[in-house]
């Protein structure tokens, strides 16, 4: 008896150890490998190469080649996250509320899933298979219709190209967000309003879209935040050629191409600022937005 | 009432054309090896590549490691926020969304400065230790998918039941770690593991910056000096992406987190 007593007690203090077990190595984890690094870049952003505190990075960021990468940067990503987003949408649309045939919704949701991860080199390659000088779609316009692409001013290693091939993984992205939202459309709401005499433009209007306008805008801010963050498939399909900031960015960790190891860090610094706030913005969205989804 | 659904249908047909325009182009160009006859002759050449099999298989070992010291990582934080420490849950969850804010880039020139051969740490001055960064790396790009696998197959379960009553048949925590909540949660868990399989086999910018001989370099090699090739690996990443996401749906009915990078 005075043994079986004994034994909870004994087991008492083992789980505190399991809770420290379970949360300790994770916390340790992200120390090591997430805050710590990117920690690292943030403080040396704001150092001279001897250590000392110092604005000078930040002001040398003010150059036409950094500046101009930014810029291409922002405009790829924020072109193909509005053309995924619309897309994306109208596909979501289509498929959740367009009495289509019921096959076609798993299969689009399985493809989304598959797309939004076919990312990186491989998409590139397709891309060049597709619409390169020598692609299959470039030859059949050229040989069907006549109709030289290239001679008319599209080149797949430009900005359009570059927007172009990222819808690929950004409308399947948006197709995977947005269906669920649009699915928690009540159709009550609906029938409330065509009660009270509501046209279809009307419900969408005043009903619906104010409704989804947080999902949406929270999609496409994640959208942007994955095209930002992108460089694989940028530097497969263009080499060095295209000045975005993660290829500059890969330059310099590479071969320190500023001349200036801290103005990397800058650079860092300067991206970490956009993409947080982006996806900052995109969590305070969803959660206002899964207000209405419950 | 009933109108024929024609606007969902021209939507639904040109997504489709733009989703498959390209895979049937690539397979087309993958073929076009052999002049004037359509032959698997790129495939050959690829799967006969020394560096192919080499690069695949350093890749998938990686991606292997990533996934076991992910689980190990994650399930049973995952558990113990769940059962005991539900107020740590903002600040775990915020860390797992972490590597969706800060880019790979950005985190592999962190490792760089962090780890290089004049630190503290310099894990990179070795083979072995850069692999073991990469490792972690891929861990980290893997996290919020492996967090929010296993945090919604812990949720699906009664971990708390379950607990007590291996608990009560004197089960040691070990024990109900990994006999008791482990099986019952390795749907997700699989899940989980399928997807970090899929983003880290063919990723490219931390591999190379580290100089590791990974399946992603590789292919952005064979894309800069090869013709057919590059074509035929796409349709092979494709297709190991897809197996991927199959499996995920095989096992699991196909629920997958809407965040992702």
């Amino acid at each position: 008896m005075a043994e079986s007593a004994a034994e909870p007690a004994r087991a008492r203090p083992r789980p505190l150890s399991l809770t420290w077990l379970g949360v300790a190595p994770f916390m340790l984890f992200a120390l090591m490998f997430l805050i710590v690094p990117a920690t690292l870049l943030m403080v040396g952003a704001f150092q001279d190469p001897q250590g000392n505190f110092t604005l000078q990075n930040i002001a040398n960021l003010n150059q036409p080649t950094i500046i101009r990468a930014y810029r291409t940067s922002i405009a790829i990503s924020a072109a193909s996250a509005f053309g995924g987003a619309l897309i994306g949408f109208l596909i979501a649309y289509a498929v959740a509320l367009g009495r289509v045939p019921r096959w076609i919704r798993p299969t689009m949701m399985t493809f989304s899933g598959v797309a939004s991860n076919f990312a990186g080199v491989p998409l590139a390659f397709a891309f060049m298979a597709t619409l390169g000088r020598t692609g299959l779609v470039t030859a059949l316009l050229t040989s069907i219709f006549g109709f030289n692409i290239y001679r008319y001013g599209f080149n797949l290693l430009s900005f359009g190209g570059l927007t172009l091939t990222y819808l690929y993984f950004q409308i399947p992205l948006m197709i995977l967000i947005m269906t669920p939202a649009i699915d928690g459309l009540k159709r009550e709401w609906r029938e409330a309003s065509a009660i009270l005499g509501a046209s279809s433009w009307q419900y969408w209007r005043m009903v619906a879209f104010p409704i989804l306008w947080p999902s949406l805008l929270g999609a496409f801010l994640l959208l942007f935040a994955n095209a930002f963050g992108a460089i694989a498939t940028a530097y497969a399909l263009t080499g060095s050629s295209l000045n975005i900031i993660t290829i500059l960015l890969f330059a310099q960790i590479r071969g320190d191409v500023l001349h200036d190891p801290n103005l990397g860090y800058a650079l860092a610094l300067g991206m970490i600022l956009i993409t947080g706030l982006s996806n900052g913005a995109y969590i305070w969205l969803r959660s206002r937005s899964e207000r209405w989804m419950r | 009432m009933k109108r024929p659904a024609i606007g969902p249908w021209i939507t639904i047909i040109i997504g489709a054309i733009y989703f498959l325009v390209p895979l049937v182009a690539t397979f087309e160009f993958s073929l076009r090896m052999k002049r004037g006859e359509y032959s698997f002759e790129a495939y050959r050449v690829v799967f006969g590549d020394p560096n192919f099999q080499a690069s695949f298989t350093y890749s998938a070992v990686i991606a292997i490691a990533a996934i076991l010291v992910g689980v190990l990582l994650v399930v049973p934080t995952a558990y113990v926020v769940q059962l005991k420490l539900p107020r740590l849950r903002p600040l775990v969850e915020f860390i797992t969304l972490l590597p969706l804010v800060i880019p790979a880039i950005v985190l592999v020139f962190g490792y760089i400065r962090m780890y290089n051969s004049s630190s503290w740490i310099p894990l990179t001055n070795s083979a072995r230790g850069t692999d073991f960064l990469l490792t972690c790396a891929y861990v980290t790009l893997a996290l919020p998918y492996m967090y929010r696998a296993v945090d919604t197959g812990l949720r699906a379960i009664d971990i708390r039941t379950l607990t007590e009553a291996a608990q009560s048949l004197g089960s040691s925590w070990p024990r109900i770690l990994f006999q008791v909540i482990l099986p019952n949660v390795r749907v997700a868990v699989l899940s989980g593991a399928f997807l970090t399989f899929a983003i880290v086999i063919g990723e490219f910018t931390m591999a190379s910056l580290l100089n590791r001989p990974a399946f992603g370099p590789y292919l952005q090699l064979v894309g800069a000096n090869r013709a057919y090739e590059p074509a035929a690996l796409a349709i092979i990443a494709f297709i190991i992406t897809w197996a991927c996401m199959g499996l995920i749906q095989l096992f699991g009915g196909g629920r997958r987190s809407d965040t992702r990078r």
